[in-house]
C-alpha cells in the first residue's frame, strides 16, 4: 500500500483543491498517468502519478482544499492484494467540501462497474454537459433519487457561490502567487546580473535555412535553438541549474527548463520542458507548441509545474533589448533573452551588419558567482556560433 | 374596430349554427344533411330554424342510416357540393366508417389526385352525460390514426364559430368533433367573429413549470386545473390541440423546451390512443428536453358508466389532471 500525496506545483503552494478525481476505486493507473485534477492559484493543474498501482480508496473528495502533503488516495502496489488498507486518518480538510467539482473540463466519470446507475432526467443529462457539472455528484433532491434540471441549476448555483468567482478573483489570486514568490525572491536572493551580446547571425541564418526547406508546419521559431542552447549551456557550467534549499545549493541531475509564459488576460507561468537539453530542435519546437496551447487553455501538468530547475525568459517579442530577470525560488538562476537586432559591429578592423541578442543571466550569488555565469554566457555564445550542431 | 365593446354573449351551440347559417348563406354548394337536423332542429339543437331559413333542399333529414348518408355526402362532395353531413355521436359514426376510412379518406388517393372530397362531417363526441356505454365514447383519436382525413375539435366560441368554414374550403374530408358537453359553454364572442385557421394548436394559457396539452371537452377541465395549480405555485401552460391530424408538433415541442415536462389530457382510452401518440411525438423529437416522465389523464378503460358517480369516476376530472401535473412538476412545489 502507498500514499498519494498532494503535490507541491510550485514553491509558492501551499494547498491545493481537488477538483476531480481520474482514477475510481479498483482502478489501474500507470506511472505518469493523470489522475486528479488540482486547482492552485495558478490555475487547474493535472496531477499524474509516479507509481504503478491498483486505487484502493480515495481519501479526499471533490471539492475538499488540503495542505500540500496531505493523504489524496490510498493506493496498492502491483502484486498488493485488495483490503488490507490501514484506513489513513483522512487528510485534514482545510474547507468545507464544495458540492460540486469546479469543471475545468466537464469530464465524464464513468461509474465503477457495478455502481447503480444514475437516475437523471434526459434534460438535466444535457444541461449537466452543457454547465459542465458531473451528474455523479449532484445530489438529488426528490425522494426518489431522480435528478431533474433543479438540481443541476442548484449544483451550478453552489458551484458559482463555492468558487473563487472564475474572472476577477482568478487573477487576483494567480497575482498574489506571483507577489509571494517574486517578495521572496527579492528578500532572500541575492541576485547578481551578468550581460552579454552574443551574435547570432550565424544561427538566425542556419535557422532561415533549414526553415526554407521545411513544410511551413514544421518550421522552427527562432526561440528554438536559443533554448537548446541554453539547455546545453547549463549542462556544461553546472552550479546554475536546480536548488537552493536547506542552506546549501542542490544541482539537479536534469534540465527542466523553466518557459516564462504569459497567460491571456495577464499572470504569468513559467512549465517546464523536460530534459530539453536532451531533446531534438524538432522536439523542443513541439513541446513548446504543446506547452504554449495549455498554459493559454490553463491544463498545465503537475510535474511542469513543480519540476523547472532554471528558468528562461525572452521579452524580445516585445521589442524589449535586455531583460534583468527575477529568479524564481528555489531556483538560482534565470536567463532573459531580448530582441535579436541588426547592429554594426566591428570585425578584423571593418564595420559590419551583424544580429546581434543581449542575453542576460540573473544568478544566485549564493549558489555561484559572477565567474560560473561569465562562463554560461561564454558556453551559449560559443554554442550559438555552430547551430548546425545543436 | 375593438371585439371587446361589440361581444355578445352566446353560446358554443349558437356559434355553431352561426357558422351554418354563415356557410349556407355564402355558398349555394353547402347544404346540411343527417339525422333530425331539420324538423327536428338537430339532436342538439344546432340547426334549429334552419329549415324554415333555407329550406328541404338544404337542409336535409336522413333515414337512421349512417353509411347511406355520409356514403351520399361523399356522392355529393365528388359532384361538386360542399356537404354538411352530421352525425348524432361519434358511436354511431362506426355504422359509416367504411365510408369515411374506405371512400372519402381514399378517393384522392386512389383516383390519383384526379377527385378529391370536400366533404365536412360534424358529430358529437364524449361522455358526462349519463347516456351510458353507445352514446358516450371518445374515438375522435382513433380517426386521427386515418391519412386522409382533417380532424378537428373546436374546445371554445371562436373555434365553433370560426372552424366550419375553413373546414369547407379544405379539398379534403374534414370531421369535426363537436364534444356534446360543450353545447351549452356560455361566453363572449366578438360580433366580427369568423373564420379561423386549422393548422396550429392554442396555448390557451402560458407557463413555465408544466405544459397540460388537451383539446375539445377537456379544455375546460385543464384550464381550471391550471388555475389550481397556479395557487399551489405551479405554472401550468395549456395548449388546445385543434386540430388532431395534423398534429402541430411544433407548439407541443416548443412548450415542452420551455417547461421540460408534460401532462396530456385526453377523455379518449389510452391504450393505442392520441394521448399516446403525441406521447411518442415528444420522445422522438423532444427527448432530451425532458425532465420528467410524460404523464397521461385518460378515461379508465372501461365502456363508460351509466350510473353518474362511475361516469364521473371513468372520465377526467379537475382533481386527477391536478394531481398528475404536480407529481410530473413536483420540483416545483
Amino acid at each position: 500500500m502507498f500514499e498519494f500525496r498532494m503535490p507541491s506545483l510550485g514553491a509558492d503552494m501551499e494547498a491545493g483543491t481537488l477538483v476531480e478525481w481520474q482514477i475510481a476505486p479498483g482502478q489501474e493507473v500507470k506511472r505518469g498517468q493523470v489522475v486528479a485534477v488540482v486547482e492552485t492559484q495558478k490555475g487547474a493543474v493535472d496531477v499524474e502519478i509516479w507509481q504503478d498501482g491498483t486505487t484502493e480508496q480515495l481519501v479526499v473528495q471533490p471539492g475538499q482544499k488540503v495542505p500540500v502533503g496531505a493523504v489524496l488516495a490510498l493506493l496498492r502496489a502491483p502484486g498488493e492484494a485488495p483490503g488490507a488498507a490501514p484506513i489513513a486518518a483522512a487528510a485534514p480538510v482545510m474547507a468545507a467540501p464544495a458540492p460540486a467539482p469546479a469543471a475545468t473540463a466537464p469530464a465524464v466519470s464513468a461509474p465503477p462497474a457495478g455502481a447503480p446507475r444514475h437516475k437523471i432526467s434526459p434534460s438535466a443529462r444535457k444541461l449537466a454537459e452543457e454547465l459542465g457539472i458531473d451528474p455523479a455528484s449532484v445530489q438529488p433532491v426528490a425522494a426518489d433519487g431522480v435528478i431533474t434540471r433543479e438540481d443541476i441549476e442548484r449544483a451550478a448555483q453552489r458551484r458559482k457561490g463555492a468558487e473563487p468567482k472564475p474572472a476577477a478573483d482568478w487573477h487576483v489570486q494567480m497575482r498574489a502567487a506571483i507577489a509571494a514568490a517574486m517578495s521572496k525572491s527579492k528578500r532572500e536572493i541575492p541576485h547578481y546580473y551578468l550581460a552579454t551580446e552574443i551574435d547570432v547571425t550565424p544561427a538566425m541564418d542556419w535557422l532561415a535555412q533549414e526553415n526554407l526547406r521545411r513544410d511551413v508546419s514544421a518550421r522552427l521559431l527562432a526561440a528554438v535553438p536559443l533554448m537548446k542552447a541554453v539547455a546545453l549551456a547549463l549542462r556544461e557550467v553546472p552550479g546554475l541549474n536546480g536548488f537552493w534549499t536547506g542552506g546549501a545549493f542542490q544541482p539537479a541531475p536534469a534540465v527542466h527548463l523553466g518557459m516564462a509564459i504569459a497567460m491571456r488576460g495577464g499572470g504569468l507561468v513559467a512549465p517546464a520542458i523536460h530534459d530539453a537539453d536532451r531533446k531534438s530542435l524538432d522536439q523542443l519546437m513541439a513541446a513548446l507548441r504543446d506547452l504554449i496551447d495549455r498554459v493559454r487553455g490553463g491544463r498545465l501538468k503537475s510535474s511542469e509545474m513543480a519540476d523547472p530547475t532554471v528558468t528562461l525568459t525572452s521579452l524580445g517579442d516585445q521589442g524589449v533589448e535586455t531583460v534583468y530577470g527575477v529568479i524564481y525560488p528555489p531556483q538560482v538562476a534565470i536567463i532573459g533573452l531580448g530582441r535579436i537586432t541588426e547592429r554594426p559591429r566591428v570585425e578584423q578592423g571593418k564595420i559590419v551588419a551583424r544580429k546581434v541578442l543581449t542575453t542576460t543571466l540573473a544568478a544566485d550569488h549564493r549558489a555561484s558567482d559572477g565567474h560560473r555565469g561569465a562562463l554560461f554566457l561564454a558556453a551559449l555564445d560559443r554554442l550559438l556560433q555552430q547551430p548546425e550542431r545543436l | 374596430m375593438n371585439a371587446a365593446t361589440t361581444a355578445t354573449r352566446t353560446t358554443y351551440r349558437e356559434a355553431l349554427r352561426m357558422a351554418l347559417r354563415e356557410a349556407l348563406a355564402r355558398d349555394p354548394r353547402v347544404f346540411l344533411m343527417g339525422e333530425d337536423v331539420g324538423r327536428y332542429g338537430g339532436t342538439y339543437a344546432v340547426s334549429k330554424d334552419l329549415l324554415e331559413e333555407f329550406g328541404e333542399e338544404r337542409i336535409r333529414d336522413t333515414p337512421l342510416s349512417e353509411s347511406a348518408f355520409v356514403g351520399a355526402g361523399i356522392g355529393a362532395a365528388l359532384a361538386g357540393m360542399r356537404p354538411i353531413v352530421e352525425i348524432m355521436t361519434v358511436n354511431f359514426s362506426l355504422l359509416a366508417l367504411d365510408q369515411i376510412m374506405n371512400n372519402a379518406a381514399t378517393i384522392r388517393h386512389m383516383s390519383g389526385g384526379q377527385f378529391s372530397i370536400p366533404l365536412v362531417i360534424r358529430m358529437a363526441t364524449g361522455g358526462g352525460r349519463q347516456l351510458a356505454a353507445q352514446h358516450s365514447h371518445s374515438l375522435e383519436g382513433w380517426y386521427a390514426h386515418i391519412p386522409g382525413l382533417r380532424i378537428v375539435t373546436p374546445a371554445t366560441l371562436e373555434d365553433a364559430r370560426g372552424m366550419l368554414w375553413t373546414a369547407l374550403q379544405d379539398p379534403d374530408p374534414v370531421l369535426m368533433f363537436e364534444n356534446a358537453l360543450l353545447y351549452n359553454l356560455e361566453g363572449e364572442l366578438a360580433a366580427d367573429a369568423g373564420a379561423v385557421d386549422i393548422d396550429r394548436a392554442a396555448v390557451r394559457r402560458g407557463g413555465s413549470d408544466v405544459t397540460l396539452i388537451t383539446y375539445g371537452g377537456s379544455l375546460g377541465k385543464t384550464l381550471q386545473a391550471a388555475e389550481t395549480l397556479a395557487q399551489e405555485g405551479i405554472h401550468a401552460e395549456v395548449i388546445d390541440l385543434r386540430t388532431l391530424r395534423p398534429l402541430d408538433d411544433a407548439t407541443i415541442m416548443a412548450s415542452v423546451a420551455k417547461t421540460h415536462r408534460a401532462v396530456i389530457v385526453d377523455e379518449g382510452w389510452k391504450s393505442g390512443s392520441l394521448a399516446a401518440e403525441i406521447m411518442a411525438r415528444i420522445m422522438e423529437q423532444a427527448f432530451y428536453e425532458l425532465d420528467a416522465p410524460v404523464a397521461r389523464v385518460c378515461s379508465a378503460e372501461v365502456p363508460v358508466p351509466y350510473a353518474k358517480h362511475l361516469e364521473d369516476a371513468a372520465l377526467p376530472q379537475v382533481p386527477a389532471i391536478v394531481e398528475a401535473a404536480k407529481k410530473v412538476a413536483r420540483g416545483h412545489v
